[in-house]
């Protein structure tokens, strides 16, 4: 029974970071209906800002806070500098643009920090506070994680740039005719997704270790947790992650070897846009006409 | 009575193909101009010109200011708004929501509270579905609330793209009864684009013939409506 409890809340905690990465990638595909396949190697390169600046001796979380502003800042450039001008490009241009800005950054990140393993600090805690049940830096995740999600909701939901963006996923037309500049909106998408996704990346470092491909994985299963939930609706990319985190890590500990898990997120992507390609919360947007 | 729009010599273009050549229109300060003509004439193109939707040549004028060049942003602050065709809905987003965004280039917040509740006089029924999605809309509330969500910018010129397109003559009726309350109450001035003709010759005081990109007849709604050829073509009579 600890062992179950233990691992449904590893899952939990795990999802967390899923649902981190699987916003990120709602985010941009809500407005431009594009899936950023570089979102984890941008997420990758937040974490080495954040491994450079605790090598300086920067506190934690000046360090995790910095680092979340700088993330911002480059997603709204990479967004204005890579991405505006192939806008209106065949769907293949942009890719190989997604695909380029994966290259570089993982190379980057190799060539001025190293390709070797490095040890990524937690914030929490060796001692457990809850005994064998979850480790504080699973607890410290989940929460973190809880609060940047209320946080984006709260911005969406009860803000007129929240409310602008989410009309900016409605209709861009309409959007410039109230007044809406269109273009910044989506710069801003991008700069969320990436102070997102660095959050990300600086609570799964700890676990899986920092190096240029410690994303990989990661990516993946957020891609899997928003198909499940719906790549259109944020919350259900984020409790379909919850979901897949679990189930994953259940898998994992009771049915399956642990070599194999990544290949439930595989399997799950491709049963889900077999079976329901919405996923289950997808949106389906009534309309009379 | 002034001008408020003024357009010289404007040519508007969708790639390399040109959709209008050359046209002069004018609305009056607080008037409604109709801008009438049959499918692909260049109406829609027109209205979508003074936006800056489309690319565009020739001068824009409002409220003796360029406009041609602007951002379509620009232009709404400026105080046009556009209900363009297909009404524009944020088909997700609740009416409510809607309708702020509508307000979103202001910043008189007082002001923007008053105005949902006269937007709420001109249309009950969208107060009725206030929290509904837009979407579950009929298409003549669809059709308030596009032009409700344009008068929350609180526009001082408002472009109307075919508002009755598609509706019952009975809410026609209603619609073009609010229009021109809005038109006499809060002076907005108003450039009308239908295809019914004889509606828009009704509520307007200065009409426009376009055919094939060009203005081809003009002048007081009354005498246009009077015009052997406008008579014979788009009144049917």
């Amino acid at each position: 029974m600890d062992l179950f409890i233990h691992q449904l809340f590893t899952g939990l905690s795990n999802g967390a970071i899923y649902a981190s990465m699987a916003l990120a990638i709602v985010m941009i595909f809500r407005t431009t209906n594009l899936k950023n396949f570089a979102q984890g190697e941008m997420a990758m390169f937040s974490a080495f800002i954040a491994w450079w600046m605790l090598g300086l001796g920067v506190p934690y979380w000046i360090a995790f806070f910095i680092t979340i502003a700088v993330s911002f800042v480059i997603g709204v450039l990479a967004e204005r500098i890579l991405i505006r001008p192939v806008m209106n490009a065949p769907l293949l241009s942009i890719l190989i643009v997604f695909f380029g800005i994966f290259v570089i950054l993982h190379s980057l990140a190799g060539w001025i920090f190293g390709y070797e393993v490095k040890v990524f600090p937690s914030p929490f805690p060796e001692e457990a506070v809850f005994g064998t049940y979850i480790t504080n830096h699973e607890l410290g995740t989940i929460a973190i994680v809880g609060a940047m999600l209320l946080a984006i909701y709260a911005f969406l939901n009860f803000t007129k740039t929240g409310l602008a963006m989410r009309g900016v996923a409605e209709n861009q037309a309409s959007c410039k005719l109230v007044g809406i500049n269109v273009n910044w909106m989506l710069g801003l998408g991008w700069g969320l997704a990436a102070a997102i996704g660095a959050v990300a990346g600086m609570l799964i470092a700890p676990v899986v270790y920092l190096d240029p491909s410690m994303m990989s994985g990661v990516l993946i299963y957020g891609f899997a947790g928003a198909i499940l939930g719906g790549i259109d609706n944020p919350w259900g990319a984020v409790v379909g992650s919850l979901i897949l985190g679990v189930v994953e890590n259940l898998l994992g500990t009771y049915v399956i070897e642990t070599e194999l898990r990544l290949s439930v997120a595989l399997v799950l992507i491709i049963a889900i846009l077999l079976i329901r390609p919405n996923g289950i919360f997808g949106r389906t947007i009534v309309s009379r006409v | 009575m002034d001008t408020i729009l003024q357009t010289r010599d404007l040519h508007a273009s969708y790639g390399a193909v040109e959709a209008i050549h050359g046209i002069n229109i004018s609305v009056a300060n607080g008037g409604i101009t109709a801008l009438l003509g049959a499918n692909g004439a260049g109406k829609t193109t027109t209205l979508r010109s003074i936006c800056q939707t489309v690319s565009t040549r020739g001068e824009i004028e409002f409220e003796g200011e360029r406009i041609d060049g602007l951002s379509t942003e620009a232009i709404v602050r400026a105080g046009i708004a556009h209900v363009p065709d297909g009404r524009g809905t944020f088909l997700g987003l609740s009416v409510e929501e809607n309708l702020r965004l509508g307000a979103y280039t202001r910043i008189d917040t007082q002001n923007i509270a008053r105005d949902f509740d006269r937007m709420y006089d001109y249309f009950p029924r969208l107060k009725e579905r206030r929290t509904q999605q837009a979407g579950t809309l009929s298409g003549g509330e669809q059709q308030m609330l596009a032009i409700a969500r344009a008068l929350m910018s609180h526009p001082r010129l408002l472009l109307l793209d075919e508002p009755s397109f598609g509706l019952a003559p009975i809410i026609v009726q209603e619609l073009f009864r609010i229009m021109q309350e809005i038109n006499v109450d809060r002076g907005v001035s108003m450039l009308l684009v239908e295809q019914n003709a004889k509606l828009a010759l009704d509520v307007a005081d200065t009409a426009f013939l376009m055919e094939t990109g060009e203005i081809v007849t003009s002048g007081d709604a009354a005498i246009v409506k009077e015009d052997e050829t406008v008579r014979r073509a788009y009144l049917g009579y």
